[in-house]
């Protein structure tokens, strides 16, 4: 009775994270790819309460950070320049779930620039750049999932359910699959991709090769269920009284995967959004000045990033809650007697 | 800090030129008293030394050879210039000629003979004397066309090559065709070769595949400070004062200082600032400016000293390449705009330099343009205009060559051209260096408010160089060269149309358009105009052809900057190559306690 609870807060609390990024352009104060040369590696603003006056504010205010003159990276506040929190402002067109067009953010700092998250070396606001980069990681993630899980779901049924030569044949490629070094076909996929390819499609198209080669894991795990249910008494009964392949698969073989199937989507979504991230890292994925958490995080490969500017690391943070909700969830679905578990939870929802 | 500095190296280097001047024709004629009369020693000045220690020092990469006649790449120069020497050297705090191996020349009133004299009792450093037959031997080798020296090029006066012969035991003769612009300063870079260890080589055909990093140190041996004593693949190469070397410090000691120079292999540029910050290298150079203000920020035991700009000048270009008819049609499109001198122009003033200097560099360089940096005083054409940069400017340059602003789907500026097609292109630019492909992406946000869509694609950079020279399939590009000389002739094949880095369009068969013509003529009479004024002249007028046409938007230059242990002494880097090693023999450790230990 617990277990189903806590199932669907989980589930809660992970569809909520995915619509706050979905409307990342609502709560992105500023376009994620306007630079402010002004104000390179601003660290994140501190918010304040009481003004010099002494007196309370309810509402944090910040003040308008400066560069000290003669430093290109190092900030004083100016105590005389307040900047309080504007609600509901109106500022750059961002599209809502890629097809809405609007220009109203949730807050924004008026004239002054307000950067609670910091800026990277252009300027640019970090907390912008790392509600709208998790847009492309996460679709990555469940694209790049949703592929594999289907390819692998078809192959591995095949396999299981025919067996013989055709399973053989199958699963040798599957492994064949999982002993190719992905990176480098990766690598090789990318130098192979024209260079006027808009950075969304060439993207999307990596997305799909790594669907493309990660099918062997889920499909060998979704063969050895097919196998067994094929033999349990009720599909044999069911045989038995002239039930059809096609009715077999549908009505008794499949339903019993989808336990595995679910797992796995909880597992390789977040694996996915890794390989993203990987990618973007080593700079094969989305180019600049799209955000994306893999190469948001490319420039700590500096070691003078590393080690001056700490907000530069929060890309990292950001996708903690996501990854902790998808293991959480994937745990959740495992644990236990599985079918039971699962009914009570698709009977929850 | 940085401004003192600079203001420093630069006084010094002025004291210094006078010095330069008075030293070089005393030292001709000084014998240090002490030693055997048969050597004549250069004597050089400098805080006397402390003989013995070491020096670790990091490499980007490992040097691919030893061979001064076919040193491709950076790596492999520095370390060649502490093994090697030639008759005429470039001084690289001073820029000025001064005596080496040659210890006087003389040139001809007609500028077609140069007369020099050898310093006597040079011996190699594996013992060996040197005579005339050895300079006879290494021009004869550097000329060869089947070595394919990479300074061959500069020996070829008028599309001949130089003569060189024998007078007696200790001169040569020098004959050009035409009077040579450069003057002694084409001696500089020529290491003299020893005739008794690659003469059997060069006969065979194989001089080429000599001096391999393998090669043992009993088989390899120059006129340079340091000798070959051990390379581990991989790992380090280690270099030993030569004990035959021929300059001395102020008090007649047989310089170098130091017993042993390592050379580490680090790879990456973060590594090398771990490495130097640790204690376990003394020097490093070439470091960014943001490695650089780490460096400097975190007070250790050593010393960064911006050195000022150096020659090194990047810049955007274009693919004025001529495709012929297999170029496709939008190529050819793209190609009509990019021809266009005003579209060039337009975008030149559309680029934020300052902000190029302050976000890349961190303030510590210097925007350009045009390809002669402020690094290099004596080139400078000052004349040249730097125009703010200005979007009204360039919109209406734009709208004269018939591009129109509109408006895109969600409001954002878009450029058309005179058919209706919108102006996007692509920029490549080098992985691996962080530093041009941060300007890339600057230059991006100030093209995306002229209405221009420009991507930036990072490519590794042999395919990038591939893609440049080769195949040609590029829209523009973000570069840079670093020249090794203050001289104009080393640019020679980026300025002439039929040179391979002419990289708007390498190796033109004929100049593609009339400035590029000029440009030509210009190079080839400064090359043979007999006093520097002259070849001013001549050389202000190819920036001022530059600067007008805009074959490649000059961006910015990135000041020299380096570090050292504070207890290196005799440390004065140059903005010039080698910048740190440029006067190896005369560093020394000044600490004995400390080097002991290691």
């Amino acid at each position: 009775m617990k277990s189903p609870s806590r199932l669907v807060v989980c589930i809660a609390v992970l569809g909520a994270l995915h619509l706050g990024v979905a409307c990342a352009g609502f709560f992105a104060p500023y376009d994620p790819a306007a630079q402010d040369r002004a104000h390179p590696y601003a660290p994140p603003m501190r918010p304040h309460f009481v003004d010099a006056q002494g007196s309370f504010h309810l509402l944090p205010f910040f003040y308008a950070q400066e560069l000290r003159a003669g430093s290109f990276d190092q900030y004083e506040e100016n105590r005389a320049r307040a900047i309080p929190v504007q609600f509901f402002v109106t500022g750059a067109s961002y599209h809502v779930l890629g097809v809405l067009p609007l220009r109203m953010h949730l807050f924004g700092g008026g004239d002054a620039p307000l950067y609670l998250l910091g800026s990277d070396e252009y300027g640019r606001d970090l907390l912008s750049r790392i509600s709208v980069g998790g847009q492309v990681s996460l679709l990555a993630g469940l694209i790049g999932a949703g592929l594999t899980l289907s390819i692998g779901l078809c192959i591995g049924t095949v396999a299981g359910f025919l067996g013989g030569w055709k399973d053989e044949v199958l699963m040798r490629i599957a492994e064949l699959f999982l002993a190719l070094p992905w990176i480098y076909l990766l690598f090789a996929m990318r130098a192979f991709l024209p260079l006027t390819v808009p950075p969304l499609k060439a993207f999307l198209l990596v997305v799909m090769v790594i669907a493309a080669v990660g099918w062997a894991r889920p499909a060998r795990m979704v063969r050895g269920i097919v196998l067994s249910a094929r033999e349990r008494d009720f599909v044999r009964a069911a045989r038995g009284f002239g039930a059809s392949n096609g009715y077999l698969l549908r009505r008794h073989i499949l339903p019993e995967t989808a336990s595995v199937v679910l797992t796995q989507a909880a597992i390789l979504v977040p694996q996915f959004v890794v390989a993203e991230m990987t990618l973007s890292f080593l700079g094969l994925g989305v180019p600049e000045p799209v955000p994306s958490w893999g190469n948001m995080l490319a420039s700590l490969q500096h070691y003078n990033v590393l080690v001056s500017y700490w907000w530069m690391y929060l890309p990292a943070v950001a996708m903690v809650p996501f990854f902790l909700g998808y293991l959480v969830l994937a745990s959740l679905l495992q644990g236990g007697d599985r079918t039971s578990k699962m009914d009570e939870a698709l009977g929850e929802i | 800090m940085s401004e003192r500095t600079a203001g420093w190296v630069l006084k010094g280097t002025a004291l210094a030129a006078i010095l330069g001047c008075v030293l070089s024709s005393r030292s001709t004629a000084s014998f240090p008293a002490q030693a055997n009369p048969k050597e004549e020693f250069l004597r050089v000045s400098g805080d006397i030394g402390r003989p013995g220690g070491r020096i670790v020092i990091a490499l980007r990469s490992e040097p691919k050879t030893l061979n001064p006649l076919i040193s491709p790449d950076a790596t492999s120069r520095e370390v060649i210039s502490t093994m090697q020497a030639d008759l005429v050297h470039i001084n690289r705090a001073t820029q000025l000629t001064e005596p080496a191996l040659a210890k006087s020349w003389k040139v001809s009133t007609d500028g077609l003979q140069y007369t020099l004299t050898l310093r006597q009792g040079l011996k190699f450093s594996d013992g060996q004397p040197v005579d005339v037959e050895d300079v006879l031997f290494t021009f004869r080798v550097y000329l060869d066309e089947a070595v394919h020296a990479t300074q061959r090029d500069l020996l070829i006066v008028d599309g001949k090559p130089i003569v060189v012969r024998k007078v007696d035991a200790q001169t040569v003769t020098v004959a050009l065709a035409k009077p040579y612009g450069v003057g002694e300063r084409l001696f500089d870079g020529l290491a003299i070769l020893p005739r008794h260890l690659l003469e059997t080589a060069y006969k065979e055909g194989k001089l080429a595949q000599a001096g391999g990093l393998g090669t043992a140190p009993n088989q390899w041996a120059g006129l340079g400070p340091f000798r070959l004593k051990e390379y581990v693949a991989g790992q380090r190469l280690v270099l030993e004062r030569n004990p035959y070397y021929w300059k001395t410090d102020e008090r007649g000691n047989r310089l170098p200082y130091l017993d042993e120079i390592v050379f580490l292999f680090v790879p990456s540029a973060d590594a090398q600032v771990v490495r130097f910050q640790s204690g376990e290298t003394d020097i490093i150079s070439r470091l960014g400016a943001e490695n650089f203000s780490v460096l400097s920020r975190q007070a250790g035991n050593y010393r960064m000293v911006d050195a000022g700009p150096g020659l090194e000048y990047n810049f955007l270009f274009f693919n004025l390449n001529e495709l012929g008819e297999k170029a496709p049609a939008e190529m050819a499109r793209k190609q009509n705009w990019f021809r266009s001198e005003k579209f060039r122009q337009a975008v030149s003033l559309a680029i934020d330099r300052e902000a190029i200097v302050r976000l890349v560099y961190q303030g510590r360089g210097a925007a350009l343009w045009g390809p002669v940096t402020p690094g290099n005083p004596r080139w400078v054409n000052a004349a040249i205009a730097h125009p703010a940069r200005s979007l009204d400017k360039s919109r209406q340059l734009l709208a004269e060559v018939g591009f129109k602003l509109t408006s895109g789907e969600s409001g954002e500026p878009r450029l058309v051209d005179a058919d209706g097609k919108s102006v996007e292109f692509s920029i490549v630019t080098s992985a691996s260096n962080a530093d041009r492909a941060k300007m890339a992406t600057l230059i991006q946000d100030d093209l995306k408010q002229l209405g221009m869509r420009v991507q930036v694609v990072p490519l590794e950079l042999r395919s990038l160089i591939d893609r440049v020279m080769q195949t040609k399939e590029y829209d523009a590009c973000v570069l840079g060269i670093a020249s090794y000389d203050a001289d104009p002739n080393p640019e020679l094949n980026v300025w002439l149309s039929s040179g391979g880095m002419h990289l708007w369009n390498p190796s033109e068969k004929r100049p593609a358009t009339d400035w590029e013509a000029e440009i030509d003529r210009l190079m080839e009479q400064q090359l043979t105009a007999t006093n520097v004024a002259q070849r001013k002249k001549f050389y202000d007028r190819v920036q001022e052809i530059l600067a007008e046409r805009q074959p490649m938007i000059f961006l910015a230059s990135p000041d020299i900057l380096v570090g050292a242990k504070k207890s290196i002494g005799n440390f004065h880097p140059a903005v010039l190559e080698p910048y740190v090693l440029w006067n190896v023999e005369q560093l020394y450790q000044r600490n004995g306690a400390e080097n002991a230990r290691r």
